[in-house]
């Protein structure tokens, strides 16, 4: 690992301080993902600034629905009863990644800024566009069974590989970010994480000093309590990123779907959210025929890759099977 | 130099080992040959094998480092200084910045009982306590525990008692070589904390109500962050559940008596080589 220069900060009022001279600066929460790639030279921070003590720890119900802190733990965040009773999908999506110990070391913001596991950023001796931008991208052409199959620019085929996020997405969630400035925005998560373009370098929407601070939850997801489920399809049954995993979400009225979330993990740049299978499932009967319909629409515009097109029925099978259970049909 | 290592007679020390024991006299008496060890293991059974342990464990806790001993590199970078506590014990340690918790502990407290495995998040064996919770140590940045309580294996066993968990692996043959062992322990003691609070698992049916038993399965998938290669999953699925449950559930294994050992050594009547 490289030398950095290690800096805690205990208030928000000395966060802009703490960042602003130096570019290479990193925030760092649970370590699980930042400390292994420090370890592994693909990040290279000067300036490690330590926000563990920052009071960012709490979940607790506002008026538009909950705050969950940025830095409350994954184990803490699916262990909240108002989230066991009122968000159980993100509850069952943060209990399929990682393990026991990562969970309890692991914040949601760190999960949310998790960095690809696309084999080739993580091998210094490769190129790269993700880690080092205009050296190419070493996946494209080669071993790329758990790569992209929607989204991706010849400049990037990584993919995002949470879980946590996935149901995020279906949940209509916001990010509340702070400016290096100290003034505050709502993000939507599904505007929060990029698509590749031809800049892969850049995960998401934050620019360096902003600090996630929640994320919030609406109190209108609470209508996808009953018919919910996540589904993770992976290597092993345990302790493994996906090859796909799917957030379905379902607002039933009697069987008719009052309005549907689907969203895709491990298939894109960042969680896939498909308008085409929601329109598909709005208004319609909760049935088996009428979910497959939905899963063919969700991934008609794949495209996949040498070793991957696996996964373009792997995830319309898991879409199927995700609905099924949601509906309480399986 | 020839060593012998089927001679009851004492081996003699190099000039380094009894530097070492002058330096560690905690250690005296732990260093039993490896004949002694496997011959009282064979007698008494499980208590004695129990009791070297213990008695290895004991001494690792009980060792104070001479003031010298904890050794920050002679010019560190980035030097970060921190209070916390080691199995009850308070440390200031002064250490580079890029120390994670493991490294602090195998190589500046001599407790050596966490094991560097993947050294990257993948594989427990450096599974530790941090505030009564399991973490990975390889991932943790030493500099970050400043006033947090770390137990690590060598602090779970009190006096002449082993933890439950402890002894709930020797009596269920839960591990073979031991490498990953302290992490199994540590990772099934803060599972237990986790059934303790109802916390929900991957395999839990319904996430919106108390997690209440903790089947075979619940502990699979809950130890799934702690890899064995010698693949000793039963005993370590038997011992969790011999623990929690509190109940002594029979082992199932035993040391072979010298009849079962002479039968062993025959095959179809032929003695083998």
């Amino acid at each position: 690992m490289r030398p950095f220069e290690y800096v805690r900060v205990a208030d928000l009022s000395s966060v802009t301080a703490a960042m602003a001279t130096t570019p290479q600066a990193k925030f760092l929460a649970g370590g699980t993902n930042l400390v292994d790639l420090m370890k592994e030279d693909v990040e290279r921070p000067t300036r490690i600034v330590d926000i563990t003590q920052l009071p960012l720890k709490q979940i607790q119900r506002t008026r538009s629905g909950l705050s969950v802190g940025a830095l409350a733990t994954n184990t803490e965040t699916a262990n909240h009863p108002l989230i066991r009773e009122n968000y159980p999908l993100l509850s069952q999506a943060i209990v399929a990644g990682a393990s026991g110990q990562l969970r309890n070391m692991a914040t949601n913001g760190g999960n949310l800024l998790q960095r690809t596991r696309c084999n080739y950023f993580y091998d210094v001796a490769m190129p790269c566009n993700k880690r080092e931008p205009g050296s190419g991208c070493a996946a494209r052409e080669g071993l790329n069974r758990i790569h992209a199959i929607l989204g991706w620019t010849e400049s990037c085929v990584a993919t995002y590989p949470g879980d946590m996020a996935n149901a995020l997405y279906a949940l209509n969630a916001n990010v509340r970010v702070r400016a290096a400035d100290g003034s505050e925005r709502l993000i939507p998560v599904t505007d929060f994480h990029r698509l590749p373009g031809d800049t892969p370098q850049r995960d998401n929407m934050l620019e360096h000093g902003d600090l996630i601070l929640a994320i919030e939850l609406p109190v209108s997801a609470g209508e996808f309590a009953r018919h919910s489920h996540y589904l993770k399809v992976r290597d092993r049954s345990s302790y493994a990123f996906a090859m796909v995993s799917v957030a379905a979400a379902l607002d039933l009225n009697g069987e008719t779907i009052r309005q549907a979330r689907i969203v895709l993990g491990s298939v894109a740049h960042k969680p896939w959210r498909s308008a085409e299978a929601e329109a598909i499932l709005t208004g319609r009967a909760a049935s088996e025929e009428t979910f497959q319909k939905a899963a063919q629409a969700a991934l008609r515009d794949a495209r996949p890759l040498a070793h991957n097109a696996y996964k373009v029925e792997l995830a319309q099978r898991s879409i199927v099977r995700a609905l099924m259970r949601a509906a309480r049909l399986a | 130099m020839s060593q012998d290592f089927d001679s009851d007679s004492q081996t003699e020390l190099s000039a380094d080992e009894a530097a070492l024991l002058h330096a560690m006299p905690a250690l005296e008496g732990v260093g039993k040959s490896r004949r002694t060890f496997m011959i009282n293991s064979a007698a008494g059974g499980i208590g004695l094998f129990a009791a070297n342990l213990l008695a290895q464990e004991s001494a690792m806790g009980a060792m104070t480092l001479s003031p010298d001993a904890a050794t920050a590199p002679v010019k560190a970078l980035n030097v970060v200084k921190v209070a916390l506590q080691i199995n009850g014990a308070s440390q200031t340690l002064e250490l580079d910045s890029r120390t994670v918790l493991l490294d602090a502990l195998r190589e500046h407290l001599a407790l050596t009982g966490s094991k560097k495995g993947c050294d990257q998040g993948q594989c427990g064996a450096c599974t530790v306590l941090v505030d009564g919770k399991r973490v990975l140590s390889c991932l943790t940045l030493t500099a970050t525990l400043g006033g947090r309580e770390v137990t690590t294996i060598e602090g779970l066993a009190t006096d002449d008692q082993l933890h439950p968990v402890q002894a709930a692996f020797i009596k269920h043959d839960g591990f073979q070589c031991g490498y990953c062992t302290p992490g199994q322990i540590c990772s099934a003691v803060g599972l237990m904390g986790e059934i303790k609070r109802g916390e929900i698992s991957h395999v839990t049916e319904d996430v919106s109500k108390p997690m209440t038993r903790l089947t075979t399965e619940e502990i699979r998938e809950r130890m799934s962050g702690n890899i064995c290669r010698c693949g000793a999953y039963p005993g370590i699925v038997a011992a969790v559940h011999d623990a929690h449950s509190g109940q002594q559930t029979a082992q199932t294994w035993g040391f072979a008596t010298p009849t079962q050992l002479a039968m062993s050594n025959q095959e179809d009547g032929h003695e083998t080589v």
